[in-house]
């Protein structure tokens, strides 16, 4: 069963001023599946909507429409203090700046003790035992030592490293990780990603990788979801995805990393204002055909859960 | 090696750059940096945050603020020594000599003036030149890293964060300097943007033939963008070789766990192990070789070896023409 399931999540947000009755599409119509001990990667380019989907999983926003499945509810439409305090001891998130996640003015230990409180997760007398078990398993040793230290006494893998423990600390289900390691040093980052993948196994917890990386999305993640302007363009396992690319966003993507020649028209990856039918990414595409000036394609299933959004690469009726 | 041998053999040195060391106020932020570029050559200086690689180029363009001061070497360009410039040699000598692409160079520009009017300002700093060919010029300029040349009426709010990098690169080409320092120009872009902006780099430097001081964290884009790289840790230059070396034999146990540190997007998914540890806190650099904390290949057995590489530190040696290597088990070879 999967952990949680989101199903035609929808945000829109409303433009300023003159232009109050235009919409910013933000997330338009994605759904995915999160599983225990899996990684998912959500990637795209800034503006994507990627961390949107984020916010919404985190009840930090409400969404326009659509469903968020999770423990047999819909926990977008929580709406009584306590079972949404609930949900977020369930969701947890790490966020990508290690420095602005931590209170510089208290301990590590407080930042542990702190969620084990307020979530009741075990006796008083245990806390002391737990802070330091969590930080063993984020591999901070020895936990005595760092339990006592303030955030600006740490690197920034190592505050990365408190920021993950203190989300394990209420045994989530789900974890949410946007771009946790974008601002940690090159040398560091494949530690952090080494972790998660240790604690999926261990802990069977069910990840959502947020990230623009497409490399370290392979690195980790067992399904991929590309995001362009909003919607999810393809989906599926990640050495498909990667490997055998339909959409041409996806393709455009990998030529940029892999360091061949880029060619085509400029654009950009973010949401769109009350866009018209047809295909986003139509205006920087090398394969757009009229239909793709006209109607919105579809996510269609190639094969093997591969899907993707395109009239030409993933028709609906081949 | 032949590809030393094949390696662009450029004549002349532009930039000589001997023994510097730059402190904030007690911090040694660089300690002894030799580096040297040559006419029309790219040079990458790759480096985690905090090694000292934006130091250097800030100090090649003498715009060190207190408390960063520079405690000695030196740095000559065409043979001139920088520090006997005056302010005014040296106003001249940035932007006509070397310019600077800043990795928030987009935020570099003054929002409240339009983007022709500060070519107009930086070009009748360094030369007479009216407004109105000032901005013909700055047009050119625009289009040649593909902007439109009516561009020069927008205002900065009105552009993409990639449109700014290109009017700031546009903006360092203007004088024709011999040399232009990118400090991580493309970090804070998309990839397919940044792509685009190092592919059309690439067009102007084959046009126009200046030098490239690149600096990154980012060594995958070393290793196809430049001629020559040097790989930066706690203030030292620990390896410098033609890129194609680098890629093929690295030596310094340090550059093999940077690039071992870049998951790979095709073949066998193989777990990586990175580099444990952190970079050192500069206060107090370790001792000996400064990587032997997080060096995979400094253990007590060997008794001797572990002295050396925990009190003495290595120098810099060429183990082949071209190949510059600082560690002991390298000269120990």
């Amino acid at each position: 069963m999967s952990a949680l399931e989101v199903r035609d999540l929808t945000k829109t947000f409303p433009m300023g001023g003159a232009l109050r009755r235009a919409r910013v599409h933000a997330v338009d119509d994605v759904s995915f599946a999160l599983e225990p001990g899996k990684v998912t990667a959500l990637v795209g380019e800034s503006g994507s909507g990627k961390s949107t989907v984020a916010r919404l999983l985190t009840r930090l926003y409400d969404p326009t429409s659509g469903t968020v499945l999770f423990d047999g509810g819909d926990a977008a439409r929580l709406r009584r203090r306590r079972d949404i305090l609930h949900y977020r001891s369930e969701v947890q998130m790490i966020f990508q700046d290690p420095f602005g996640s931590l209170n510089p003015v208290k301990t590590v230990r407080h930042h542990l003790e702190r969620p084990l409180r307020i979530h009741r997760v075990v006796p008083h007398a245990m806390i002391e035992r737990r802070v330091h078990e969590l930080l063993e398993t984020v591999g901070l040793v020895p936990p005595a030592e760092i339990a006592a230290k303030y955030p600006h006494e740490l690197s920034g893998g190592q505050r990365q490293r408190v920021a993950i423990a203190r989300a394990l600390a209420v045994e989530p289900k789900v974890v949410l990780a946007d771009e946790p390691t974008s601002m940690l040093d090159v040398s560091i980052r494949i530690g952090i990603l080494n972790l998660m993948l240790k604690l999926k196994d261990e802990r069977e917890i069910a990840f959502l990788y947020i990230t623009h990386d497409l490399a370290s999305a392979r690195y980790i993640a067992d399904d991929i979801l590309v995001m362009y302007a909003g919607q999810v363009v393809e989906q599926g396992p990640v050495e498909r995805v990667l490997g055998e690319p339909l959409h041409p966003y996806t393709r455009l993507l990998l030529t940029a990393v892999h360091g061949e020649r880029v060619e085509g028209r400029r654009g950009t990856s973010s949401a769109a204002v009350d866009p018209p039918d047809g295909c986003r990414f139509v205006d920087r595409c090398p394969l757009a055909v009229t239909a793709c000036h006209r109607t919105t394609p579809q996510l269609v299933e190639t094969g093997e859960a591969h899907s993707a959004r395109c009239h030409v690469t993933a028709p609906a009726n081949p | 090696m032949t590809t030393v041998l094949e390696a662009p053999v450029t004549t002349k040195t532009l930039l000589e750059v001997r023994g510097l060391v730059v402190e904030y106020g007690r911090v040694r932020a660089v300690d002894g940096v030799d580096l040297d570029i040559r006419e029309g050559e790219i040079v990458g200086l790759a480096g985690e945050s905090g090694c000292g690689k934006s130091t250097v180029a800030n100090t090649i363009m003498q715009i060190l603020r207190p408390p960063a001061h520079v405690v000695s070497g030196s740095i000559t360009f065409k043979g001139d020594d920088l520090a006997r410039h005056s302010t005014e040699e040296l106003r001249r000598f940035r932007w006509q000599n070397v310019s600077m692409v800043f990795q928030s160079a987009m935020n570099a520009l003054n929002p409240v003036m339009r983007v022709g009017d500060q070519f107009v300002d930086m070009m009748q700093a360094h030369e007479r030149i009216s407004r109105r060919h000032s901005l013909e010029r700055a047009g050119a300029l625009l289009e040649r890293v593909g902007l439109d040349k009516r561009q020069v009426r927008s205002y900065p709010h009105e552009l993409s964060g990639g449109m700014r990098q290109r009017v700031i690169i546009a903006m360092a080409l203007a004088l024709s300097p011999e040399l232009i320092i990118l400090d991580e120009p493309t970090t804070a872009l998309d990839v397919v943007v940044q792509r685009e902006i190092l592919q059309e780099f690439e067009a102007l430097k084959h046009d126009f033939g200046f030098a490239v001081l690149f600096i990154t964290h980012d060594l995958s884009l070393l290793l196809e963008f430049a001629d020559r790289i040097a790989i930066m840790y706690a203030g030292e230059i620990v390896e410098t070789a033609p890129a194609p070396v680098l890629a093929k034999s690295p030596l310094h146990p340090y550059t093999q766990g940077l690039l071992d540190s870049f998951p790979p997007l095709t073949g066998p998914r193989e777990r990586l192990t990175g580099i444990p540890g952190a970079p050192p806190d500069l206060r107090e650099p370790p001792s000996g070789c400064r990587f032997h904390p997080r060096c995979p290949h400094c253990r007590p057995d060997d008794a001797a070896l572990y002295l050396r590489q925990t009190t003495e530190r290595p120098r810099l040696r060429e183990i082949e023409p071209g190949h510059w290597v600082a560690c002991h088990l390298v000269e120990g070879a």
